[in-house]
């Protein structure tokens, strides 16, 4: 069986906007999500910049009782899958068990877990929450939205770090193509802005460490310094081709190839020759059916650590051959976002078919000084308006997990 | 303040309610307190009494919390 997959919801909750509308337009406007940590206070990291997601309230989506048993992450799968669901329409489930949910991410409750670690330290054990357990296991967002939507198929998480959100739409699309589901909900949430994950992340000397938020995320560029740690999700409604069209849904695009390798190389840093990721992007572009000449828009993994990006940039020239990944028109949207981690191949997604959608593709901002090493087109700091017909998202994750995406108009 | 005014107050701050809507006799169920939302309004007043409360029999009605609070003050 081999049915086709197109995207006839979306939702996003991002740095640069609550809403999928918001969230574009703000980052075809160069905007920047990137500012000083709020959540906590970070005055004894070495980092004190991340995107974080402005203005939420989880209780414009949930009953009070129900955000307060929610962790962040949970909470802003809800909010990005009730705007996903939203968007699709009526979605005509006459069978629950062929309706599913695939929802990555690279953590799960991480803030649920430092609160009760304190506890537990500071007052003993009897003080360690009963939502503990269920508000930080990294499936609970899954599950959370089963219940929400009575989607009774398979409820599933993807955990691969970075590569999550992506990983968790490639499954899903994987699942519907070959008919285990008709419907799913797909996508990545991440809320990974705290203080002992944020140590963690220092220790590692993976994080940006500049105070200035135009000069911390800077993929490609050679001033580049780490990554900004960022927070939200990403959320699609993937349904197979027959039953979207047959029940008049607007379908925003169409799942045309899923690659996935793992680098089994080393436990944070990607293969430096680029050969696992650079596998994945060829095993999507196979599935794609993709031709040389055609116009391809690539949203990058690009998260400004020089491991990922020289590696990257290795990646797409093994993948494309050294002539086609010349004519790529390349962006890194994290420069914008930050590093939404398990969030971030979700909302990226929703990036490759918004630049299907609309003919224009967003920059890779503050990008002023160019990494020699990094040759190729990632659309620096403006805008690039223009036709593709194919848009790829890659995504890398700490244990080697690459994953890309490929989207194609749905024609 | 009783025991019966404290658990109000702690159940109607964790459903973002008005403390007036809830009486002893409503079960629980009702107001969509389950055995985990119980459990963690247990441990809040056991911090606040200075009490370890241990429950020997299932929590039906709010009144059943008054009651578990009573004896294991007494105790």
């Amino acid at each position: 069986m081999n049915r086709r997959v197109v995207i006839t919801g979306m939702g996003a909750v991002s740095p640069v906007g609550i809403g999928v509308d918001a969230f574009w337009s703000n980052l075809l406007e160069g905007a920047n999500g990137i500012g000083p940590i709020t959540l906590f206070d970070p005055c004894n990291l070495r980092s004190s910049l991340a995107g974080e997601v402005k203005e939420f309230d989880p209780t414009k989506r949930q009953e009070f009782k129900d955000a307060n048993h929610t962790d962040r992450c949970g909470q802003f799968a809800i909010a990005a899958a009730a705007e996903a669901m939203e968007s699709c329409g009526d979605l005509q489930v006459a069978d629950p068990y062929r309706a599913a949910v695939y929802l990555g991410t690279g953590i799960g409750g991480f803030a649920t877990t430092e609160n009760n670690c304190r506890r537990l330290f500071e007052s003993g054990a009897r003080r360690v929450s009963p939502f503990f357990v269920p508000m930080m296991i990294a499936n609970m967002p899954a599950g959370m939205l089963a219940i929400r939507y009575g989607f009774c198929g398979q409820a599933i998480p993807a955990v691969t770090a970075c590569a999550s959100g992506s990983h968790a739409i490639g499954e899903a699309t994987r699942a519907i193509r070959h008919g285990y589901a008709d419907v799913v909900i797909a996508g990545g949430a991440e809320a990974p802005i705290v203080e002992v994950g944020l140590a963690g992340f220092n220790a590692m000397k993976a994080l940006a460490t500049s105070t200035n938020a135009n000069e911390a995320s800077l993929p490609f560029d050679k001033r580049r310094g780490g990554f900004v740690p960022a927070e939200g999700a990403g959320v699609l409604i993937l349904e197979e081709y027959e039953r979207a069209k047959a029940r008049g849904a607007k379908i925003y695009g169409e799942i045309v190839g899923y690659g996935t390798t793992c680098d089994a190389y080393h436990m944070t840093a990607p293969k430096p020759d680029g050969s696992g990721a650079g596998k994945a992007v060829a095993l999507a572009l196979e599935e794609a059916g993709w031709r040389p000449g055609e116009r391809v828009y690539v949203n990058a993994h690009g998260t400004g650590t020089s491991l990922n990006d020289l590696a990257e940039t290795k990646a797409l020239k093994l993948a494309f051959g050294e002539e086609e990944a010349r004519k790529l028109a390349i962006s890194s949207t994290k420069s914008s976002t930050g590093h939404m981690l398990g969030a971030a191949g979700a909302v990226e997604a929703i990036v490759c078919a918004k630049v299907l959608s609309e003919n224009v593709a967003p920059p890779t901002i503050n990008l002023l000084e160019p990494d020699p090493e990094c040759d190729l087109d990632y659309i620096p700091l403006v805008k690039r308006e223009g036709s593709f017909d194919l848009a790829i998202s890659n995504s890398f994750g700490f244990g080697g997990h690459n994953a890309c995406l490929a989207i194609r108009r749905c024609e | 303040m009783d025991t019966f005014q404290l658990v109000a107050r702690g159940l109607a701050t964790h459903l973002g309610i008005d403390v007036s809507e809830i009486t002893p006799e409503l079960e629980l169920m009702e107001l969509g307190v389950d055995s985990l939302d119980s459990a963690e309004l247990l441990m809040e007043l056991e911090t606040k009494l200075g009490v370890e409360i241990e429950l020997t029999e299932k929590l039906s009605t709010v009144q059943d919390i008054v009651t578990a609070i009573d004896s294991a003050v007494k105790d």
